[in-house]
């Protein structure tokens, strides 16, 4: 877990006890909650009269089951979200609570396929080329947004909605425009020379070279929160903008805008990873909302980027065994958005019991109201 | 030996969070009629056990008598419902509401408009005080907030009042008037629980004191039979209590100025001008000069332009006219640090890592600043379980020091990894012990007395005026914006402060 405290002597009484309860948290935490989600899995089907053997068996074998279920299915899944997760943990963490990771995601796909196929043949250099377009696309997507929400203060939570119907359908456009394949018989783009592709890593399926890219940033971003000062600017202004700015004399609205941004670039590169290791054209449906389900993969993860590595994994067997809940036992697959919702319900409660424990033995008034003047 | 049974009997509530008792085996009696005054430090458990009887914090044992009749309270709805009201330190108003609308807040069924005005001129009748139904809350000073926080309590039929540290908030003047409602209020039959750590404003307006330490009551008696000097020993300890006057007294009011020119100006303003938000001047061509080794002491009644004075002088807000020269790192001290100074649910090491983070580049220099962090706790003496808690879990006394331990050094270096410990240079604090205790108080004003005999140049501001002259070299009155030097002298001040000079 991300912690400097492993630097520190053993003697350090408050450091070594705060280490072993994050490394107890994190074996627990994970163990107890896929414990929890299958029980309540379980649970739903049983009310709603499926053969529960089988659907958990599907879900099983669907998902984790073979190496290639893992490999193919769940992993390949778990690539955008965990860049779109790292994306809202950054974006949340500074206190822009950005909802348009989907948008930003089309985004960085359409730049991505855009350059991709202006510049066939081209090689490591091309790929690396869509790649940045992508998350540049993805940033300028958030950008719309950062903008309005600075310059005329129109509440992000809005904007970001709305963004992510206008990429939708100007992705839409471009599938049956710009975009569009040459014999222009289906709305989607032409297919991404191979040269351009990321590679798919031998003996893992589908799994493909976005993993370990997904991963590194992921790393990175984890490790700038705790440790850049940039990063313990974004996590200052999202706790408290007022302190931030008297008692750290920090640049409030410039640390919200770059937070902002760079949510939006990470998003933009999940949507270029998508497009070139998946998908290989641009589709209207090239997210089966990776957006949205990244707002639960990050705040199951407690905003952490890098614990958001282990619920990105964890809803990607969800939604990869999902399909094969409903393929082999019949099961409709939103059972399985019932079951994020349901997380989410209980990570917000858990965290609302927390709070109010912390706050009710010192000073439970001062923390109910923020001071007026 | 009273045959009325006593209007509120807390019977032995105890409450532990986590490792601590912060109650003991409490128990207290308050008369009709009466004002109890609930003393302690910082810590002892005085707001936890009246939020036992408001019905915020449910005890682990104990039981609850109002008018002798045992009472389940366990939400603050049982506890009016029981006649019981509470004026939190921190006010709970809508700020963007009426005063009707706040008075009104929390009722049942359809809202009537006119009653609403009605009832609110009923309740302003009753008090004395001028309550206007139809003013914004936010537009309102702090203590003509506390005053529509004591009228909410009143209009959903208080009898038992209980008040959180109300004079903290509050100008001299407007301290002696609420203490004197207080007592008319008891007098008409009424019961106040006074929560305080100011020993004469206990003995001042209190029938009856109670001292708790450490969650423990340690004395109970009436205030006609006891001295300030005895309830300072019940509350800290006879070591600390003599060690506290000692401080206080160590230095006479004013103390000695280091004798130096203008060329030891630290911090020099001319003629500047302070706008608020709304584009209102606050600060109107106001000059001066800190120098080092001195404590400039500003003066000034509620919203006379002290805060935004404070402000620019410190960098935290825009001139917008004249001219301001400052060193590039000054300490300040905010008098609201839940809102300013502070951010509640970080580590210890964070908060003190923030002094200057919109400043650093680079990579974090945590182990530096755990050190600092150490360093500064030790140092000031902060109260904690241990370096990682959040700074939520301190007591206000506590977090009052980790604050100005953090302000009063220089900010730690970026580059360096050694303990950049130097004293600050320059220092703005504003209302510098609120909320503290009297020995957290003493020990505050000796070090910002230590602080000048280094060499810094510090500007104070406190609501107290008693504070102001207490520490400062120079006092200079901030009058509707406009600044004026005036001799150390309490009618002076208070003369021009009220501008009947």
């Amino acid at each position: 877990m991300p912690s400097g405290a492993s630097c520190l002597a053993r003697s350090d009484v408050w450091a070594s006890t705060e280490t072993r309860a994050r490394a107890a948290r994190a074996v627990l935490f994970p163990a107890g909650g896929v414990a929890a989600i299958v029980a309540s899995i379980a649970l739903l089907l049983m009310v709603g009269g499926y053969d529960v053997p089988r659907a958990l068996a599907a879900l099983w074998t669907g998902s984790v089951g073979s190496w290639y279920a893992l490999t193919s299915a769940t992993l390949v899944r778990a690539i955008p979200l965990m860049l779109t997760g790292c994306a809202i943990a950054i974006a949340f963490r500074a206190g822009v609570f950005n909802i348009g990771a989907e948008g930003q995601l089309l985004a960085g796909g359409a730049g991505a396929t855009a350059i991709a196929l202006t510049m066939p043949g081209a090689g490591t250099g091309a790929l690396i080329l869509a790649l940045a377009a992508g998350a540049l696309a993805g940033a300028g997507w958030a950008a719309i947004a950062a903008v309005l929400r600075e310059k005329f203060g129109v509440l992000e939570v809005i904007s970001t909605i709305m963004l992510n119907f206008i990429a939708l359908y100007a992705v839409s456009f471009l599938v049956r425009g710009p975009l569009q394949e040459p014999t222009h018989a289906y709305p989607q783009s032409s297919t991404i020379a191979e040269g351009v592709r990321l590679a798919r890593i031998p003996g893992a399926g589908r799994l493909h070279a976005g993993i370990a890219i997904a991963l590194i940033v992921v790393l990175v971003a984890g490790w700038a929160l705790r440790h850049t000062a940039s990063g313990f600017r974004m996590m200052a202004v999202g706790e408290s903008p007022s302190a931030a700015a008297s008692a750290g004399l920090i640049d409030v609205r410039r640390v919200t805008t770059l937070a902002f941004v760079a949510s939006g670039a990470l998003a933009g590169l999940a949507g270029a990873i998508e497009v070139l290791g998946v998908t290989y054209a641009l589709y209207e449906d090239l997210s089966p909302g990776y957006g949205y389900t990244a707002i639960a993969v990050a705040l199951l993860a407690g905003l952490d980027p890098w614990r958001g590595v282990v619920t990105a994994s964890l809803f990607a067997a969800l939604e990869a065994g999902a399909g094969a809940m409903q393929r082999d036992a019949g099961v409709p697959s939103t059972l399985v958005a019932v079951i994020e919702a349901l997380l989410i319900l209980a990570v917000v409660a858990a965290q609302a019991v927390r709070v109010r424990r912390a706050g009710v033995s010192s000073d439970s008034a001062a923390s109910a109201r923020e001071h007026a003047v | 030996m009273t045959l009325t049974p006593p209007a509120l009997a807390l019977e032995g509530i105890s409450k532990r969070f986590g490792p601590v008792a912060a109650l003991d085996a409490v128990s207290l009696r308050v008369e009709p009629g009466q004002v109890h005054a609930l003393l302690g430090e910082n810590g002892a458990g005085k707001t936890t056990l009246m939020h036992v009887a408001f019905g915020m914090v449910a005890p682990d044992a104990g039981t609850i008598r109002v008018h002798g009749n045992r009472a389940h309270i366990g939400a603050p709805s049982d506890a009016i419902a029981a006649g019981v009201g509470m004026v939190h330190q921190h006010f709970t108003l809508v700020p963007a509401m009426t005063v009707a609308e706040n008075l009104v807040l929390g009722g049942r069924g359809l809202l009537h408009r006119d009653a609403m005005s009605a009832r609110v001129s009923n309740i302003a009748r009753a008090t004395g005080f001028a309550l206007d139904p139809n003013a914004t809350v936010e537009t309102l000073s702090v203590g003509a907030q506390q005053r529509v926080e004591i009228a909410k309590a009143l209009a959903r039929e208080a009898r038992i009042l209980i008040l959180d540290e109300p004079t903290a908030v509050l100008a001299p003047a407007e301290a002696e008037d609420l203490l004197q409602w207080l007592r008319g209020f008891a007098r008409a039959g009424n019961s106040v629980v006074l929560i305080t750590h100011k020993l004469n404003e206990a003995l001042a307006v209190a029938d009856t004191v109670t001292v708790l330490r450490q969650g423990r009551v340690v004395h109970s008696g009436a205030a006609a039979a006891t001295t300030a000097r005895e309830l300072a020993v019940a509350m800290i300890g006879e070591e600390s209590a003599t060690l506290a006057a000692q401080q206080m007294d160590s230095l006479p009011p004013g103390g000695q100025s280091h004798d130096s020119g203008p060329e030891n100006a630290v911090l020099a303003a001319q003629r500047i001008v302070v706008r608020d938000l709304v584009g209102r001047i606050r600060v109107r061509d106001a000059s001066l000069t800190v120098r080092a080794g001195e404590i400039v002491g500003i003066a000034g009644v509620e919203g006379a332009g002290q805060r935004e004075l404070l402000r620019a002088l410190a960098g935290r807000c825009e001139i917008a006219s004249g001219s301001l020269q400052r060193p590039p790192h000054i300490g300040f001290v905010p008098e609201d640090r839940h809102h300013d100074a502070v951010l509640l649910d970080r580590s210890l090491t964070d908060n003190v890592a923030l002094r200057d983070a919109g400043s650093r580049r680079g990579r974090m220099p945590w182990q530096m600043f755990r050190a600092h962090t150490r360093a500064l706790v030790h140092d000031f003496d902060v109260r904690v379980p241990s370096l990682g808690t959040t700074m939520r879990t301190l007591s206000g006394g506590n977090q009052q020091k980790l604050v100005l331990a953090r302000e009063m050094t220089e900010p730690a270096d970026a580059r360096s990894t050694d303990l950049a410990h130097a004293a600050a240079k320059t220092l703005i604090v504003e209302n510098p012990t609120r909320g503290l205790d009297v020995r957290a108080s003493a020990d505050v004003h000796a070090r910002l007395r230590a602080a000048r005999d280094h060499g810094a140049a510090v500007v104070i501001y406190s609501t107290d005026l008693d504070e102001v002259l207490a520490l400062a070299t120079r006092i200079l009155v901030m009058r509707d914006g406009t600044l004026s030097e005036v001799p150390i002298d309490r009618d002076a001040v208070g003369r021009v402060m009220l501008g009947t000079v």
